[in-house]
């Protein structure tokens, strides 16, 4: 027995109180009392909303460096790493003058995360060793055709004006973790 | 003569009215009770904490598409809903809601009709209702329907009985069948003139009929007849628009009225613990007689809904044999009983 939840089956005759079923029955209406003035576990929705996880991994966000260049060289390592193959991405060389716009000489030119297929579990957040993506705390509406969720760098690119704050999910215990390439994780 | 017709006509329209509002605010309360007893908070939307659900409901149902079966007998179709409605209704004319009031030197009583023959009357209505569910499920000529008011029908015939045995041992104590005698009987309660209320003298009785009251309105856990898991919707499944609402609803008036009953029988009717010591005027009496009737006919509906949400349905073979190899030998035992202690006794 690995748990002490099992039980043996009896399969002894009942007794007369337990034939009449009335006692049961009072024992049930003192259950269904109980709950009457127990407290509820609603949340009344458009007025209060479920409060979620500080590391609550919801739609990407694509961020920029300090001077508003985009991070990701289109390396593919999250597209690898994606359990789900949610991620796909054209890379393109950088031309002269787009230096604010690309932090590197290689950028992405299409980055698309097909929503339906996205699993949100963080791996692609894992593997990218220049800080570019991160899930963040907003949550994936919904759409009325496919099509719609097929996310481009329109909707992952954080806007240079509203940046979007992951220091929750890029704590200093987890930038020391990714400092160690000698991890099998972090290869 | 004109004086005595406007005082039934209103006592009539009042009666009515109240009958109407407690069935639909039951629907809410229905709908509350079952969420706080599954800790949720039922519903609030319309207006504050939902009070103006009854009338949301009641206009979805009159606005919804109104269907008739093509193979139906239209003529019963219609009728079935409408035997149900009115049965229901009817009950409400012997309960006794109160004692007189003397306006001008003349005793109103707040009864519409003190028949001598009170508890026979509730049995003649009841036994009707059955017609409305039975008619209903078989003009719709569909199967479901059918099996529903087959077993809707076997169902209230079979618990009729054990209700009227049961009535006849407290018929028995009390020598009368006239609703409004049973309760002056129970006059006084605790405080002076000592009198207890009859469920202390026949809580066998008692039992039996409140069992019995929950199969005939077609309640949980004998609400087999729309079991919804079996027969899709029972009875009603070819029914839509306002005559579902009409069957919802009669199954609420049921309710209500069987509560009254159950409170005029066995907790004393419009009679209330120390009525005889507050010193009050009697249309004072009466009027407070009247609201204590109230607040136990409304405990018994919510009784009858707490036991919807607290216990699942009997499966068919289950309710017969409870029925005839239980209530009924019971009943008969308590008739025995009776009889044996009121001739031992007096009383």
């Amino acid at each position: 027995m690995l748990t002490s939840r099992a039980k043996v089956v009896v399969n002894k005759e009942m007794n007369f109180w337990e034939r009449i079923y009335l006692p049961a029955i009072l024992g049930g209406i003192a259950v269904t009392m109980k709950h009457l003035f127990r407290k509820k576990a609603t949340v009344r929705f458009p007025e209060a909303t479920r409060s979620i996880s500080e590391v609550w991994r919801g739609q990407h966000v694509l961020k920029r460096d300090e001077h508003g260049a985009e991070r990701c060289t289109a390396c593919g390592l999250c597209a690898v790493a994606c359990p789900a193959e949610a991620i796909t991405m054209t890379a393109a060389e950088r031309k002269k003058g787009e230096e604010g716009l690309y932090r590197e000489e290689k950028y992405a030119s299409v980055y698309e995360i097909n929503m339906l297929r996205c699993i949100f579990c963080g791996l692609c957040e894992e593997a990218c060793p220049k800080e570019a993506i991160f899930l963040t705390d907003r949550i994936v509406s919904t759409d009325y055709t496919r099509d719609g969720f097929i996310y481009g760098k329109d909707k992952l690119v954080e806007p240079t004006n509203a940046r979007i704050d992951v220091t929750k999910r890029q704590t200093p215990a987890v930038l020391e973790f990714k400092k160690h390439k000698l991890l099998s994780h972090n290869k | 003569m004109i004086a005595f017709l406007i005082y039934k006509v209103i006592l009539v329209l009042v009666i009515f009215t109240i009958t109407l509002a407690v069935a639909a605010y039951s629907t809410y309360a229905e709908r509350k009770v079952a969420a706080f007893m599954q800790d949720r908070i039922g519903p609030d939307r319309a207006g504050p904490f939902g009070i103006l659900q009854p009338l949301a409901d009641g206009l979805k149902f009159i606005y919804k598409e109104e269907i008739i079966p093509n193979v139906s007998n239209r003529f019963l179709f219609i009728m079935g809903p409408c035997i149900a409605m009115l049965t229901a209704l009817m009950a409400g004319v012997i309960i006794p809601w109160g004692d007189t009031v003397t306006i001008g030197g003349t005793a109103y009583s707040l009864q519409i009709a003190d028949l001598n023959i009170g508890i026979l009357y509730v049995f003649g209505v009841v036994s009707i209702g059955v017609y409305g569910i039975m008619i209903g499920g078989w003009s719709s000529n569909n199967k479901f329907s059918l099996l529903g008011a087959i077993r809707a029908s076997a169902q209230m015939i079979s618990y009729e009985i054990a209700m009227g045995l049961s009535i006849i041992a407290l018929v028995l104590m009390t020598g009368t069948l006239s609703l409004r005698e049973i309760s002056l009987q129970q006059a006084g309660g605790v405080g002076s003139h000592w009198n207890m209320w009859n469920v202390v003298y026949q809580p066998l009785s008692f039992l039996i009929f409140i069992i019995c009251a929950f199969a005939e309105c077609n309640r949980t856990p004998f609400d087999l007849p729309e079991c919804e898991t079996e027969l899709v919707g029972g009875y009603h499944t070819e029914y839509s628009s306002m005559k579902l609402g009409f069957y919802l609803f009669a199954e609420y008036i049921n309710m209500f009225i069987s509560s009254a009953v159950i409170s005029t029988l066995f907790f004393g009717g419009f009679n209330f613990p120390f009525m005889n010591d507050l010193g009050l005027s009697q249309n004072w009496i009466t009027i407070l007689g009247a609201i204590a009737f109230f607040i136990k006919v409304l405990f018994f509906v919510f009784f009858f809904m707490w036991i919807r949400w607290t216990i699942p349905r009997f499966r068919y073979d289950q309710l017969m044999n409870l029925g005839w190899k239980g209530l009924i030998p019971l009943a008969i035992l308590n008739i025995a009983l009776s009889g044996f202690f009121t001739l031992w006794f007096g009383k």
